[in-house]
């Protein structure tokens, strides 16, 4: 049963196996065990970096294609449902639905379009054309302010279910009332365990053998007659479409959108980050990398603060140590990962599962 | 060759004499003729002293942007490594030119072009020294252990990207930094009623030199022979016996260095510096190279100019446009030539 959910593609190391199910216990209670915004807004996010991560690397790790137009896919995603609901007094769940199927159809125009356009072309040249289309997307995001609210983006307000005032039961469920917030993060939290399991999915049916082949070698995979082009176009769709789904999600939970949360380079080198650290080629790369990512950017960055002031009176130290420089450190971790560990996280615990038989 | 010798069996000894030239490379002009012929084009739109003003600024804009996209062009063109991380130079050119540019603020502030020049040339001076010796450490720590491999290449520069912004966060602090243009550059001259900032004259001349110097040495002296060898077939000039890989070195960091006085130009330009800019900057760079075609220097020129041009005409005539106006372009073009104008792999 499990096994079949999981596509037979199992973790296939007992460390690693731990951890995961440690990470989805940990989300899935994450309302109950803690109390408090803060760790819930964390727990919500983690949820959806796993799938933004997941879906990039179903094109960086499994296919071998270099994109930076993952984020212009989130933020569509993001502003179809922000949108949507900003544009009326009465939020319903019709008008969201609306502005995400508006959003979703925008999203596979553009992947086709960009795909068709560059894909045919080097893996190089792609990724120089989506950055170009990219970030020319998040200028026009944040200029067209009539529309998308500019650079201070729009909040909305929320069906009613899920807006923090409505509250299911009269009585608190172990210590918590379950009112709107618990409500949008379960459905954001299911949301992701199904679009994971779906890129679980996709990976390990042919069609994401036929993409690891093409990684592999894409003269070969034509060879045996696959139309190289094709399946890389469709990879590229179903990765923006999944991304879009993400950002709603993410637009649903913080009933926020704008060009920093979600369009901005700064997400797009998460994402990268994410996945190197994690393991490309692997979809439970992204859980453990973006479980690790999300909770070291909002723990981990106190904990910055507390040695740069430790170390106030050495100059340099005390700057490279102040808690808007820890990208400094991920990118230091960064390069030095894919030297010296190109399969990440899970690659090498599962690696070393592999040696010790 | 000669009718009546096509049978004889050795008919190359005969017919062409040693010192007979090459059959020389067949001229593509079509792309030489799109910069004055969109310039033109925009001239019924605008009156023409704006025309003149705009144009100005289009080609200063366009010359800086060459001067830093040349050198990332032809990296790839020699050694096919893209160098995500080439804004990174930009940004430190910038950033290193401030050393020297705000203590000797006197200098900028002094009435006499000569001594305005001297500190800005001067700051020049460090700036593209820098970034030469920080190109030579990039390619040699970053990008020297992943040749051939695309995918890293991508990886590893963006990193050294990401690490090269935060240092200079680390360095310099993470707020913006005025850059004062110095006094004999400031304000614009009148030719009729057409205003021409100075500034942007000297971006012009500078742009000029820089690309007759690139064209002179590529196509006049020994190394630039080797380069171009080197782009045609890089194995080929191998075999033959030339080091290859410490050319490769040296083009990188030259390449470096002009991202470098780019960059410093593209500050005072601008007036403020900011860490990010090296990513802004690398956006533009690669719609340009893209529109030149991988690899070509020639290409690069006109793409820059191209760009510089339809983003001032457009920021105009219609600023909505403006925001989309480079990608417009470059789909434009390769619908046109899907690997750009000039490209080596074209045919």
């Amino acid at each position: 049963m499990l096994v079949k959910f999981l596509s037979n593609d199992l973790p296939r190391s007992r460390l690693l196996a731990a951890v995961l199910v440690a990470i989805v216990l940990g989300l899935l209670l994450a309302p109950f065990l803690f109390s408090g915004a803060r760790p819930l807004n964390t727990a919500a996010t983690i949820c959806i970096y796993i799938v933004l991560v997941a879906s990039y690397d179903l094109l960086l790790g499994y296919t071998g294609i270099v994109s930076f137009a993952h984020t212009m896919f989130y933020g569509i995603g993001a502003y179809g449902i922000g949108i949507a609901l900003a544009s009326v007094d009465e939020p319903t769940w019709a008008v969201a639905l609306t502005g995400l199927a508006l959003a979703l159809v925008l999203t596979v125009a553009l992947a086709l379009v960009i795909g068709l356009f560059a894909l045919r072309v080097r893996a190089i040249f792609y990724a120089m054309i989506t950055l170009a289309v990219a970030s020319s997307f998040a200028v026009l995001a944040s200029q067209l302010s009539d529309f998308t609210g500019g650079e201070d983006g729009r909040t909305f307000s929320v069906p009613e279910l899920l807006s923090p005032g409505f509250t299911l039961f009269e009585n608190e469920v172990f210590g918590r009332a379950v009112d709107g917030r618990v409500i949008t993060y379960y459905i954001v939290f299911f949301g992701c365990v199904l679009l994971f399991l779906f890129l679980l999915r996709l990976v390990n049916s042919p069609f994401g053998r036929v993409l690891q082949a093409i990684r592999e070698n894409e003269f070969r995979a034509e060879a045996l007659g696959y139309r190289t082009v094709v399946y890389r176009v469709w990879a590229n769709v179903l990765a923006a479409l999944v991304a879009a789904l993400a950002g709603a999600l993410m637009a649903l939970w913080l009933r926020y959108v704008g060009p920093k949360t979600s369009l901005g380079f700064e997400v797009m080198t998460d994402i990268l980050l994410i996945v190197v650290i994690g393991g490309m080629g692997t979809m439970y790369g992204a859980v453990v990398g973006a479980t690790l990512f999300i909770l070291a950017q909002n723990y981990l960055k106190s904990l910055m603060g507390q040695a740069s002031e430790a170390l106030a009176g050495i100059p340099g130290l005390a700057a490279a140590l102040h808690p808007d420089r820890w990208m400094l450190w991920l990118g230091v971790l960064f390069i030095l990962s894919i030297y010296f560990f190109p399969v990440g996280i899970v690659g090498k615990l599962r690696m070393r599962r592999f040696l010790k038989r | 060759m000669k009718p009546g010798t096509v049978t004889a069996p050795l008919p190359i000894a005969q017919t062409a004499p040693v010192d007979t030239p090459l059959p020389a490379a067949r001229r593509d002009v079509a792309p030489l003729l799109l910069v004055p012929l969109l310039a033109l084009a925009a001239l019924p739109f605008v009156s023409f002293p704006t025309w003149i003003t705009l144009t100005v600024a289009g080609l200063a804009m366009g010359m800086m942007i060459f001067i830093m996209a040349s050198g990332l062009t032809l990296v790839f063109g020699l050694m096919n490594v893209l160098n995500f991380g080439h804004g990174a130079f930009v940004s430190v050119g910038a950033f290193t030119a401030t050393l020297v540019l705000l203590p000797m603020r006197d200098w900028l502030d002094a009435d006499s072009l000569a001594v305005n020049l001297g500190a800005l040339g001067l700051a020049v001076l460090l700036a593209m020294t820098v970034t030469a010796l920080l190109g030579w450490a990039f390619e040699r720590v970053l990008i020297m252990p992943v040749y051939g491999q695309h995918l890293k290449q991508i990886l590893i520069t963006m990193g050294g990207m990401i690490v090269s912004e935060q240092l200079i966060n680390v360095i310099w602090g993470a707020e913006q930094l005025p850059l004062p243009v110095p006094a004999a550059l400031r304000g614009a001259i009148f030719l009729g009623d057409a205003a021409i900032e100075k500034y942007r004259l000297m971006a012009v001349v500078v742009g000029l030199l820089v690309f007759a110097g690139m064209f002179l040495t590529l196509n006049r002296t020994r190394i630039g022979l080797l380069i171009r060898a080197g782009v045609e077939n890089g194995d080929m000039v191998e075999a033959l016996g030339y080091r290859i890989r410490r050319l490769f070195v040296a083009v990188f960091a030259a390449g470096s260095a002009l991202a470098g006085l780019g960059g410093a130009m593209w500050g005072l330009y601008k007036e403020t510096l900011s860490a990010s800019m090296g990513a802004d900057i690398t956006v533009m760079i690669f719609i340009v190279i893209i529109i030149g075609g991988l690899g070509s220097v020639g290409g690069c020129f006109i793409g820059a100019l191209l760009m510089a041009l339809v983003a001032n005409y457009a920021g105009f005539l219609a600023p909505k446009v403006a925001l989309v106006s480079n990608i417009i372009l470059m789909i434009a073009i390769l619908l046109w030539r899907p690997a750009g104008l000039y490209s080596k792999s074209r045919g």
